[in-house]
């Protein structure tokens, strides 16, 4: 059985196709099964000011478990200000690697557009290899792809939300148009989300709170894992046409004659 | 003289450089992890020994935590 072909990232390759973000586990060990279960090669953080009372850094964590780091920019909701957490991370972790978070509203998470489309264009000309989070329209996805972004990463419902993929029909737009990996990015509740995305044709998952936040984040992880390998090979699979009429799966030929006589006497 | 580190008041040495303000925050020796910016600026880690905080500055230093 021919195994799909692996993911492939601004000229890295990744055996999982499932990038885990390192936000909501209740601490650092459940973190730690979690990811070895998601068998992720790659997992977000966050920056933020050092806090002397904690104990332990994700760094050495992600270390152990041999899993690279990708630093986010969540928090921020200017350009400007995600420039500077691209170039604080940079330093702090030595990956020019981002995920571009810019969001335009608290309540929804939702990325904003134009601040989003800049930091980027930016970015890429700053040398960083850009995964942006953003939404789920197919042209503002092309346009960063057009500026450089190395992926891009629509969200298929709010961050969190576990609301799965609210419109596959725009998701599908994006895939068939594009020339770099997609990761769905935010949406993911549960196995099926992750399958869903990777059937239609997204490249990767990339899912935090669906695991972190699940009542066995090790378990989940665990499902999510063969929730993206499903899906993946559904993919590569080929799968029917969809159809609203049935098409029998038997063969109408050679079908025996059960009437009564008195049925085959009527013709 | 005093900076502003995370936000706090915080009293130093006339003439401490970031690296000698790193040194007192139980990170890392060799700064892994750890991002700073004075007064709105990235301060590269290669520069730290030999960049002096100002009185008043405004120290950020930052690093990676759970989140994403």
């Amino acid at each position: 059985m021919p195994a799909p072909a692996p993911l492939r990232i601004a000229g890295r390759t990744f055996g999982s196709r499932l990038i885990l973000g390192s936000g909501g586990f209740d601490n650092h060990e459940v973190m730690a099964e979690a990811l070895t279960a998601a068998g992720t090669e790659l997992c977000t953080v966050a920056l933020r000011r050092l806090d002397p009372a904690a104990h332990g850094s994700i760094l050495d964590v992600l270390e152990r478990c041999g899993v690279d780091v990708l630093p986010n920019t969540a928090g921020c909701f200017t350009a400007q200000d995600a420039l500077s957490t691209a170039r604080l991370a940079r330093e702090a972790l030595g990956t020019d690697w981002i995920k571009l978070e810019v969001i335009g509203d608290e309540h929804t998470l939702m990325p904003d557009a134009v601040e989003l489309l800049a930091a980027a264009e930016t970015l890429v000309a700053d040398g960083f290899t850009v995964l942006p989070y953003t939404s789920d329209d197919p042209v503002l996805a092309r346009r960063l792809a057009d500026v450089g972004c190395a992926a891009v990463m629509p969200l298929g419902a709010p961050i969190g939300s576990g609301m799965g993929i609210t419109n596959p029909y725009n998701l599908a737009l994006i895939i068939d148009q594009a020339e770099v990996p997609v990761i769905l990015d935010a949406g993911v509740g549960t196995a099926s989300d992750a399958t869903l995305a990777l059937e239609l044709g997204c490249d990767a998952v990339l899912c935090a709170s669906a695991i972190s936040r699940a009542h066995d984040p090790v378990a989940m992880a665990a499902a999510i894992r063969l929730g993206v390998e499903a899906g993946a090979l559904a993919r590569s699979a080929g799968r029917i046409p969809q159809r609203r009429y049935a098409r029998a799966s038997s063969p109408r030929a050679g079908l025996a004659d059960l009437r009564s006589p008195a049925a085959r006497a009527r013709g | 003289m005093e900076i502003i580190l995370n936000g706090e008041p915080r009293d130093l040495p006339v003439g401490t450089t970031v690296a000698g303000l790193i040194g007192t925050l139980g990170v890392r020796a060799d700064g892994r992890g750890v991002a700073v910016a004075v007064d709105g600026v990235v301060v590269p880690r290669a520069v730290w020994g030999e960049t002096p905080l100002a009185p008043d500055a405004c120290v950020e230093v930052l690093v990676a935590v759970q989140g994403g």
